[in-house]
């Protein structure tokens, strides 16, 4: 019952930026893709933070899923779209299942950090590599999909679409996820791991799942920022830019698998309104619409939305 | 009676504190057996063992002939050995049912038969019926229906206590080992309580070990009671006879038999 209201939701919510695409202005279509692309990464922390832990360096494979989509396009002349996110997620999945192994040992400030410190390292790495452009970063081929360029009018809408599409894929999955076993132990691993082990199921075996789950999420949000922006740099690894998915997680609360794109969006527009009205000083206002949704609405702007407990 | 889990020789040392000095014993299937002894006699420590929560430094243990001195406590779980806690350890954020439904999830896919891609609602391995089926059936067993949507947070002490050992039926054990299971009930209402608990357990037909400091309810209820004293076990016999054991009431029980005497109005033996 809940999955397919979730479902529902999303699907008016895919038709309708389907349908309404072309009438929105350039810009309107850019804030909704990079809204996309970051609630998949937050969708990614709402896993983690369901089980207790906050990741520090969500970035890491946010970055991973950039670069790969720039490297698809730099080494082999790939611009698909949904090639460079389906290789975005593999890539970011492929490193979190190594990491995984060290990670699901930590817990709390241990498991931030680390998560922090391996997000900086790549960053370090980023920067040294002259191959990926060092500092200045990459320049991203321009979008494809199916071998076919959409042109400079179009191009944008195509992307939105691609990516929701793809998002709401992703999402119905993780909805799907979280209503099996392993993913219903998030909230028991956070309230006591000794008894989830004393009722046969291994929290280490769960954390390095979910870790998994969440890298490839925000590597598929990497790919569709580079390709939306059309540039990557170092900085998409910076700790800057976990904190930024953290803020949005925050903002959006973790009750539905729904919320991370709605505080995605959120974050857009205050940014960008903030940023408008005064550029020198727009972390302050999104500093202030942090501090009010925690003390206002601590369970994030989903409660708005009913306060029932969701997926 | 067969024999389904035995202790051999287990040694155990924290610093310069000894837990377990050559501890054995092997029990029946289908036994009551209370563990009895001062508090650090060595009592947790030996279902910590068995539960694999803490390695022996020497000694093993074996469950059905099989060596299980190595396993860690979710192995010890999935073979059947199942443990309830001195106190409750509970998820708080989740209700009373959704307990159920998370350790029953945890049952069926140890069992493979929920994961991604399951579809419907697989019966319950040792249970034979689904998951919902199954929890209500152990709520109702365990007097808790009353509580079944209230956040284990706010649930008296009690019920806490039902709720923790409600838990470890899902997984069917036949094995149970339940630490202190009256500790923090009242007086009159601990053998109501064991007596809710002892009538699930024999319905699900597991063999038992329970901690108790309750003479009363270790003679009402053990078959056999093993005495620990500074890490060893002192005696090991039927109630009526460990008791009496000249050791055991200078060790173990003297305290307990004179409040006992003082509660019914009797004077000091």
């Amino acid at each position: 019952m809940k999955a397919d209201r979730t479902l529902l939701i999303l699907g008016i919510v895919l038709l309708a930026v389907v349908g309404a695409g072309p009438l929105l202005p350039q810009w309107a279509l850019f804030l909704a893709t990079i809204a996309i692309a970051k609630g998949l990464v937050a969708l990614g922390l709402l896993l983690q933070l369901r089980a207790g832990l906050v990741s520090f360096g969500q970035a890491l494979y946010y970055c991973l899923g950039a670069y790969t989509a720039g490297s698809l396009g730099r080494f082999f002349d790939i611009g698909d779209m949904l090639l460079q996110m389906l290789a975005g997620a593999l890539v970011a999945a492929f490193i979190a299942f190594v990491l995984g192994f060290l990670l699901a040992r930590y817990r709390g400030i241990f498991f931030g950090l680390l998560s922090l410190a391996l997000s900086m390292i790549l960053y370090g790495l980023l920067v040294k590599s002259q191959a990926l452009g060092s500092t200045d970063g990459i320049n991203i081929l321009p979008s494809t999909l199916f071998g076919i360029r959409p042109n400079q009018e179009s191009v944008r809408h195509v992307v939105l679409v691609a990516g929701c599409a793809v998002a709401f894929l992703a999402t119905l999955l993780v909805n799907r996820y979280l209503d099996t076993p392993l993913g219903q132990l998030a909230a028991a691993i956070k309230d006591n791991e000794i008894r989830v082990e004393y009722m046969g199921a291994s929290v280490r075996e769960a954390i390095h799942a979910k870790y998994v789950i969440a890298a490839a999420l925000s590597g598929i949000g990497g790919a569709l920022a580079a390709t939306t922006v059309g540039h990557i740099d170092p900085d998409m690894a910076y700790w800057t830019t976990s904190g930024e998915f953290i803020f949005i997680t925050i903002l959006a609360g973790t009750r539905s698998v729904i919320a991370p794109f709605l505080g995605a969006a959120i974050f857009g527009i205050i940014h960008t309104v903030a940023y408008d009205i005064s550029p020198n000083t727009w972390q302050m206002t999104l500093g202030i619409a942090l501090l009010m949704v925690i003390v206002f609405l601590p369970d994030g702007l989903w409660s708005l939305f009913g306060r029932r407990r969701a997926a | 009676m067969a024999l389904v889990l035995e202790a051999r020789g287990l040694n155990k040392r924290f610093g310069a504190v000894t837990a377990a000095t050559n501890v054995s014993a092997a029990i029946e299937q289908n036994s009551v057996v209370g563990l009895i002894g001062t508090n650090g006699a060595g009592k947790t420590t030996f279902i910590n063992m068995i539960t694999g929560y803490i390695k022996p430094d020497s000694g093993s243990i074996h469950y059905q002939g099989r060596d299980i001195t190595a396993l860690p406590p979710r192995e010890v779980t999935r073979i059947g050995i199942c443990r309830s806690f001195q106190i409750p350890q509970l998820y708080s954020s989740l209700s009373v049912y959704e307990h159920m439904m998370v350790g029953l999830g945890v049952v069926l896919r140890n069992a493979g038969l929920a994961g991604f891609f399951t579809r419907g609602r697989p019966n319950v391995p040792g249970h034979g019926a689904p998951a919902a089926a199954v929890a209500e059936r152990i709520l109702v067993r365990f007097g808790l229906t009353d509580y079944r949507d209230r956040n284990a947070q706010v649930l008296p002490g009690g019920v806490r206590k039902l709720l923790d050992i409600a838990l470890t039926m899902v997984a069917k054990p036949a094995i149970l080992l339940l630490d202190e299971p009256t500790s923090g009930v009242s007086a009159e209402e601990k053998f109501g309580m064991m007596e809710m608990v002892m009538a699930a357990v024999k319905a699900e037909g597991a063999t038992v070990l329970f901690v108790e400091h309750d003479m009363e309810v270790v003679s009402r209820f053990a078959g056999r009671v093993l005495a620990f004293y500074d890490g060893r076990i002192i005696a090991d016999a039927a109630p009526e006879i460990a008791l009496v054991d000249p050791e055991v009431k200078r060790y173990v029980v003297g305290g307990a038999l004179r409040r006992m005497d003082e509660r019914e109005g009797r004077p000091n033996a």
